[in-house]
């Protein structure tokens, strides 16, 4: 990786150039045809679930998580790309303010020449049937600014700008006749050439080869200096993010978890969940190397995301108020019985009963049968005695025999938004530290 | 653009390319026959008479009359050249027709969706499933009226039979394509749905139908003769149709007068033989799935004696690779 340059520019540009608030887009859960045939509600997921955010004129902004935390979605819905369902986007373009959640598409259509994208995989992103003049003369043509010899003479300026020169050379080539950097370039040729505001950079080098891979954020950087851009860079690679950011956004199932200057999230990191990132990072020097503390678990649902801060369930710091639920106890029971020898599997299993009505999100799980009540309850502070320290158990308010079996009722969870702490955002419930356990928003 | 068009055509070798070569050369007959057949026959094609002498009644095959006459006092030799001109006018506008409103419907269909796009694929997929020859002459009869027994009607009813081809194949591949990034991309720069589909789409979702075309070609012959045969085809005044022929010869073909059926009956099954071989030499050119490239033979210098076996050993893998 090259040297990071100087971070002044950002100093003096900071008014905003995009105000988000509250952003939510959910995308129809396409259920079989079958469920579709017959009008059955088949769910939503929440790719984006709640954002908030400022985007300063002239940042590198990045948006890192793991896949499926909704960061395409974010950057989609930052250009217009796909309808919110709620919330706003406002941009403020030179001729004031501007909401993109509620243009029209003829209105977002003359947006586009202020706001463009750059996609993840450059050998989709161009037409395999438009050779690379018309591709990156397209824009101009679209919006009527250039046609003839003007057009083709722009179209070259833009080419040897990414450095694909001499420009006659590449003109005439089809994509299937380039490199995957070279496609890059001019896929970035074609969203330079109208000399937009914002660039969103999805994964811009993530299918690349490692040896162009430095050579391409150069050229962005390079490109923003001279033409003055914002960038919204989208990654799940830390280190780019570190050397290319000048904030970074930390994305996980839909929401922001922490937000701040990058210098300080990798200093010190805040929210458990951008701490287990950090430490994923390779370490090259192996005397600093640390014990990984990768998440537990696997990346739940985005459909029904966990009750309470939707963190909990992986969370190496969660304590009683994270909103502890009916799913995460059908969790610890099978990893339970992960230790268990099968007879002893079996005895428990056929005590405790389906486990498949846990997998409604409910602040109280029944368990086993009025008969079997009392073994149950038994099972179940056995499973405690052997990891006390487990913090499920801290979120249990009380467990109670019915008539319908044991009833494990969970403590009133805290879904924490993003507040202040230590120059950064951050939305954990241990942050800021001074601020005592209230609940931010309440899980219904 | 031509060139990357016909680069697959060239990248062809073996049996594809002999199918080509001879479904050309036979159908090149036909569209030379076709083409000259002012010029070429000796009659026009419903001329009873030459210079007030009329023409004998189903007389056997001669020198003056070289496939013979029939029974309508027709030279057979003028009807069959004739046909070909009725029968190729007939595929290219009907295939015409039908690729062109099928393309557009699918463009349209696949890219839009929603109800539009359940709408035409339920009343292609209706028409699809009727017999095309049934679906033919229900329209020849509906056309027939309004247009005349021509061969405008002719080809218009064919079209109808052949929409549904064309329209599957462009709907299902722009469904797909249409999730593609570069039309997302389109989109990002600011491009208009119509647009998208002429410069984005059109390009890559018609790769197959000119495939589809030439196979259909040689079906709507077929179709267009058995609607002859039946008499809801071209009415006799309006054209030479080999169908019509045939029907009219079946007759005199029981009372072993062999030659007014026998010729037009060569040139139907020797054309739909034609763009049929046409049709599947394509079909093995374009179609990926069918295509086997031709690659380039690695040549390695020889290296001595010592290593010659190994770099044999290593040609022979690398033919089998290509496979
Ligand atoms: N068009 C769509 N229809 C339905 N669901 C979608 C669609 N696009 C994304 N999703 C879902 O929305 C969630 C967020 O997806 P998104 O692509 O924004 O994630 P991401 O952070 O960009 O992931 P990745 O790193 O894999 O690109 C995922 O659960 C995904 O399955
Ligand atoms: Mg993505």
């Amino acid at each position: 990786m090259p040297t990071k340059p100087e971070a002044t520019a950002t100093a003096v540009a900071s008014d905003s150039l995009f105000d988000v608030e509250e952003l939510e887009v959910h995308y129809d859960l396409r259920g079989g045809s079958l469920a579709r045939l017959f009008g059955r509600d088949t769910g939503v997921v929440r790719a984006v679930d709640g954002v908030s955010f400022q985007l300063r004129r002239g940042e590198v902004l990045g948006l890192v998580g793991e896949s499926g935390s909704g960061k395409t979605t974010l950057g989609r819905a930052l250009l217009g790309l796909v309808r919110p369902t709620s919330g706003a986007v406002r941009y403020h373009a030179g001729q004031g303010p501007v909401d993109i959640a509620t243009s029209s598409n003829r209105e977002l259509r003359g947006l586009r020449r202020e706001l463009q994208m750059v996609f993840q995989d450059p050998n989709a992103a161009l037409n395999p049937s438009m050779d690379i003049e018309t591709a990156v003369g397209h824009p101009l043509k679209i919006h009527g600014i250039a046609k003839g010899a003007e057009l083709r003479h722009r179209v070259a300026d833009a080419l040897e700008r990414v450095g694909l020169a001499p420009a006659e050379r590449y003109m005439s080539k089809y994509p299937s006749d380039l490199s995957g950097g070279q496609k890059q370039r001019a896929v970035l040729a074609r969203a330079v050439i109208l000399g937009p505001e914002l660039l969103v950079a999805d994964e811009p080098i993530s299918m690349l080869d490692m040896s162009v891979r430095a050579k391409i954020l150069e050229l962005m950087l390079g490109l923003k200096a001279d033409l003055g851009l914002t960038y919204v860079y989208i990654t799940h690679d830390l280190a780019s993010a570190k050397f290319f950011c000048d904030r970074v956004a930390i994305m996980y199932l839909g929401r922001i978890v922490e937000i701040g200057p990058t210098d300080e999230i990798f200093a010190s990191p805040k929210h458990p969940y951008t701490k287990a990132l950090l430490a994923a990072i390779p370490e090259p020097d192996p005397e600093r190397m640390v014990p990984r503390d990768l998440p537990r678990g696997e990346i739940p649902d985005a459909a029904k995301p966990p009750m309470g801060c939707h963190f909990h369930p992986r969370c190496p710091e969660a304590v009683a108020q994270c909103g502890w639920e009916s799913r995460d106890l059908r969790v610890l029971l099978e990893e339970h019985w992960t230790r268990r020898d099968p007879a002893a599997y079996e005895r428990e299993g056929d005590l405790v009963g389906s486990l498949d009505k846990l997998d409604t999100p409910a602040k109280e799980a029944t368990l086993g049968t009025g008969s079997s009540a009392a073994e149950v309850h038994q099972l179940l502070d056995r499973i405690r005695g052997e990891d006390p320290s487990e913090p499920l158990w801290s979120g249990v308010e009380e467990v109670v025999e019915g008539p319908d079996g044991v009833s494990v009722r969970f403590k009133a969870g805290v879904d924490p938004a993003l507040r202040q702490s230590d120059g950064v955002e951050v939305a954990c419930i241990h942050h800021p530290v001074s601020v005592t356990l209230e609940p931010a928003r309440g899980d219904g | 653009m031509l060139s990357r068009l016909l680069g697959p055509i060239r990248s062809t070798t073996g049996t594809a390319r002999w199918l080509l070569v001879a479904g050309v050369a036979i159908t090149g007959v036909f569209v030379l026959m076709a083409l000259l057949a002012p010029w070429i026959t000796p009659t026009d094609f419903a001329q009873r008479s030459v210079d007030g002498v009329k023409l004998p009644k189903l007389a056997s095959p001669s020198g003056e009359h070289w496939f013979g006459t029939n029974d309508q006092f027709y030279d057979i030799f003028s009807r069959v050249v004739w046909g070909a001109r009725t029968a190729l006018t007939v595929i290219v506008l009907s295939v015409l027709f039908s690729l062109v409103i099928g393309v557009v419907l699918g463009l349209v269909s696949g890219y839009v969706g929603g109800w539009t796009d359940r709408l035409l694929v339920f009343l292609t997929d209706a028409l699809y499933a009727f017999p095309s020859l049934l679906l033919a002459i229900v329209f020849s009869f509906v056309l027939s009226n309004a247009l005349g027994g021509g061969v405008v009607a002719a080809a218009l009813s064919l079209t109808v039979v052949y929409i549904p081809q064309y329209f599957r194949v462009v709907r299902n591949t722009t469904v797909s394509a249409r999730e593609a990034t570069y039309v997302e991309a389109a989109r990002a720069i600011g491009a208009k749905d119509t647009t998208i589909m002429s410069r984005y789409l059109f390009g890559n979702v018609v790769q197959s139908v000119p495939v589809i075309g030439t196979l259909n070609a040689a079906d709507a012959l077929a179709t267009l003769a058995g609607l002859g045969f039946l008499g809801f085809g071209i009415q006799p005044n309006e054209a030479a149709e080999w169908g019509y022929d045939i029907e009219r010869a079946l007759d005199d073909a029981q009372a072993g007068v062999w030659w007014p059926a026998i010729f037009p009956g060569a040139a139907i099954a020797l054309l739909v033989i034609g763009l049929t071989l046409i049709g599947e030499g394509l079909n093995e050119t374009v179609n990926p799935a069918l295509r086997r490239r031709r690659l380039q033979e690695v040549v390695m210098p020889a290296r001595g004696l010592a290593t010659s076996g190994v770099a044999a050993a290593g040609t022979a893998d690398g033919t089998e690779g290509e496979r």
